[in-house]
């Protein structure tokens, strides 16, 4: 039972705000005389053929996975009640570099391609890390700080790119950065598609696939099972309740931020070491900005990132198609729009559920235990678990903040 | 916060959805109704930004609607979406949808099409602004590619011979190679009339950002700065940022030179007509349409570029309005030089 009830808004949350998304544009469609349903099966169209399902499924999988790190990024400092909307800047940064790196040096094959994951780390734990220090030492929002540092990280790119980092020829049209060498290429998982007896597709599966899974799982059990996950969690909850159990608030805002900038620091990396081989100005840009609203429909929480990647991801294939078929290509940024609305309408909702429910669960325990803080309202949405208890919840500031101040004795017991 | 912002961000999406995309794409079947069995099917990829820029994407939409009333047959429109990552996904749905000739526009293809093109070797395509060198010279490719520079060259002439300040500016959209022509052939040509006339010369947006090709707001700051600092003809290669390079022109009373089509036909604002002087034509649609044509022909080589320069008339300056008739004479003395080779036009500033 509290399990389902942990689990309700986790998994509830995003499937109402789909489908409410569906219906919404459904609804818009069908204003502009456009058949819903033959939109609909457009987009679940994925080709005639194997070999064009399989690519199909290779576009989806490829968007996924920066999106998927995106998310995860804005989603570590989203946990922490930290808005990092720089990641746009630390990734667009960190990616340039890492180019530069790994196009000027020659290493075997695993070593050269760690190289250069070290260093998109490192440039995107820097980048934000700036953000960090700005906060902890002189109270700047980090709103404000990510958002400038975006502007000023976009412009040394441009300079790295035009100036000592490029590689182009003179007369080329698209400015680039040196090739990274062969060895520094991160091979492709279409080997795959073989052994489950699938067509193999032309395009090529993105290796870094399973960096990203590792990745998530890694920071779903750094969240959720140690105990910087747990002091993380808490001052996302209640900073105050946090600062009082002993969790050191300046330290772990500069944790949370150099652990979300190094994530963010990967974001690129798919490209470039999947295809592009070198950072041009035609790089994909944006991506920091849409990690925001994958983690907001995957609640910040790792797996539900990954579905949310992936749906966005799905929805950008369909574009394609639809133009081909004629139908309105704008009916997918319909829906992702309308999807993000819907989450945010559904966390408050969700947390408004939650608080009533806290507070008659805790007027219930306090009185059927008196002083036992730390096991009472185990259903409550404020409930940060435990350390090895296994969280749901934790939409970063919107939600749990004011939940979590109701709960400020179970943080306080448990901590403790 | 969180939700402040998930609002801005939805509130993000959804401008976006208004912007673009307002036009159902394909016109499947509706020209050319009885065309023949080989009547083509065209495929069209855009440049960020779509159709309906009234610039360069309409004008290769307008080529291969001419062609199309040439010689039957269909076309598929498709754009990228706003970051631009799927662009290889178009060419591919339209190659496996059967589309041929495929042409892509604009030169962010280059990373692409040549991949594309080598996986799909039976069907034709072509790169507006695109030099097939830079995607590897596949065999069924062909670069479509324009002398912006001789073309730019003129509107430097016409600004010199025209300006009272002797002063002028220039406005680009991104500080790429491409726009960097344009600068290169503007000065160029302001600086064989007169040396002493002040050129200033200014980017929205660095290179990577490709904000500035899409920024009124910006462009309008920019040659503002350059109107108060005394300029009084400043002449833009920045796409949709260009009409805020009018507005600022017709606020200081000052002029512009337009660019890509002729602005002064496309603007719809008399305020702002008047103040386009000229502008420097690059005539994508011909191009397109020549293309289109050659290949139901059969006649399209591959593997090479058509340059459209001065003399095949692929750029040029725009007369409407009459502003620039007077010195008509000086302007073709210029065009007969650059055509002789006695004018290097540079490419780089």
């Amino acid at each position: 039972m509290s399990a389902l009830r942990r689990l309700g808004p986790t998994v509830g949350v995003p499937v109402f705000a789909v489908l409410v998304a569906v219906v919404i544009s459904g609804l818009v469609m069908a204003a502009l005389q456009v058949n819903p349903f033959e939109v609909f099966r457009v987009m679940f169209d994925l080709g005639d053929t194997p070999s064009q399902q399989m690519t199909a499924v290779v576009v989806v999988l490829n968007r996924a996975v920066p999106l998927f790190l995106a998310g995860l990024a804005v989603a570590i400092a989203f946990r922490m009640g930290l808005f990092n909307i720089g990641v746009e800047g630390q990734y667009r940064l960190a990616t340039i570099v890492a180019a530069a790196v790994g196009a000027a040096v020659a290493l075997p094959g695993p070593l050269h391609v760690l190289l250069i994951m070290a260093v998109a780390v490192v440039v995107g734990a820097f980048w934000a890390g700036i953000v960090a220090v700005l906060k902890v030492t002189r109270g700047v929002s980090e709103v404000i700080s990510s958002i400038m540092l975006n502007f000023i990280a976009l412009g040394i790119a441009s300079f790295l790119l035009t100036g000592p980092f490029r590689g182009s020829e003179p007369g080329a049209s698209i400015i680039s950065t040196a090739d990274i060498p062969e060895s520094g290429w991160m091979p492709s998982l279409n080997g795959i598609f073989g052994a489950l007896g699938l067509a193999d597709p032309p395009r090529q599966l993105y290796g870094f696939l399973l960096v990203a899974v590792v990745v998530g799982v890694a920071l779903a059990v750094l969240l959720n099972r140690t105990r910087f996950g747990y002091d993380l969690r808490a001052s996302g909850l209640s900073p105050s309740a946090a600062s009082a159990s002993g969790v050191n608030a300046r330290a772990m805002v500069l944790k949370t931020m150099l652990l979300s900038g190094a994530v963010a620091g990967l974001i690129g990396l798919p490209d470039l070491l999947g295809d592009t081989r070198s950072y041009t100005t035609d790089f994909t840009a944006g991506l920091g900005f849409l990690g925001i609203a994958v983690a907001l429909l995957g609640r910040n929480n790792p797996l539900g990132i990954a579905f949310a990647a992936l749906l966005f991801s799905f929805l950008d294939r369909a574009l394609v198609p639809l133009q081909i078929e004629g139908l309105p290509a704008s009916v997918i940024t319909i829906i992702q729009g309308t999807i993000v609305l819907a989450v945010v309408i559904a966390n408050e909702v969700a947390r408004r559920i939650a608080r009533r429910s806290a507070e008659r669960g805790g007027a219930a325990a306090d009185a059927a235990a008196p002083g036992d803080g730390s096991t009472s309202t185990g259903q409550s949405a404020g409930d940060v678990g435990g350390p090895g208890g296994t969280d749901v919840q934790g939409t970063g500031a919107g939600v749990s903040r004011t939940a979590g101040a109701g709960q400020a004795d179970d943080t306080r017991g448990a901590g403790a | 916060m969180t939700k402040a912002a998930a609002l801005l961000l939805a509130g993000g999406l959804a401008l976006t959805a208004c912007a673009s995309d307002e036009e159902p794409a394909a016109d499947g079947g509706d020209t050319g109704g009885g065309a023949a069995a080989d009547a083509p099917k065209i495929g069209l990829a855009f440049d960020t930004g779509g159709e309906g820029d009234r610039s360069f994407n309409d004008s290769a939409v307008a080529g291969v609607e001419a062609a199309i009333e040439a010689n039957g047959g269909t076309v598929a429109k498709l754009s990228p979406n706003d970051d631009g990552s799927n662009r290889a996904d178009l060419l591919t749905q339209l190659a496996d949808q059967g589309y041929d000739p495929i042409i892509a526009v604009g030169f962010a293809y280059s990373d692409v099409i040549g991949d594309i093109a080598e996986q799909y070797p039976d069907v034709t395509f072509a790169q507006v602004d695109g030099a097939v060198e830079d995607a590897g010279s596949p065999e069924n490719l062909t670069g479509l590619l324009f002398a912006e520079e001789e073309g730019s060259f003129l509107a430097g002439v016409a600004a010199a011979t025209k300006t009272e300040a002797d002063h002028v500016g220039f406005v680009g959209g991104v500080e790429t190679p491409l726009i960097q022509k344009f600068q290169a052939g503007f000065e160029a040509g302001v600086e064989a009339v007169n040396p002493d006339i002040q050129v200033d010369s200014q980017y929205i947006s660095p290179a990577g950002d490709f904000s500035g090709f899409n920024d009124p707001a910006r462009g309008k700051i920019v040659a503002q700065g350059m109107y108060d600092a005394g300029a009084d003809i400043v002449y833009h290669a920045a796409g949709g940022s260009g009409i805020g390079v009018f507005q600022a022109a017709a606020e200081s009373g000052g002029r512009a030179i337009g660019v890509d089509s002729d602005q002064y036909q496309t603007v719809d604002d008399p305020a702002l007509q008047a103040v386009i002087m000229t502008s420097m034509l690059k005539r994508v649609d011909n191009a397109v349409e020549q293309f289109i044509g050659n290949y139901v022909e059969g006649d399209v080589a591959g593997g090479e570029n058509q340059r459209f320069d001065l003399e095949s008339e692929g750029v040029g300056l725009s007369t409407s309005g009459g502003f620039i008739d007077d010195i008509q004479d000086d302007l073709d003395t210029y065009r007969e030089q650059i055509i002789s080779g006695d004018i290097e036009v540079p490419t780089t500033p």
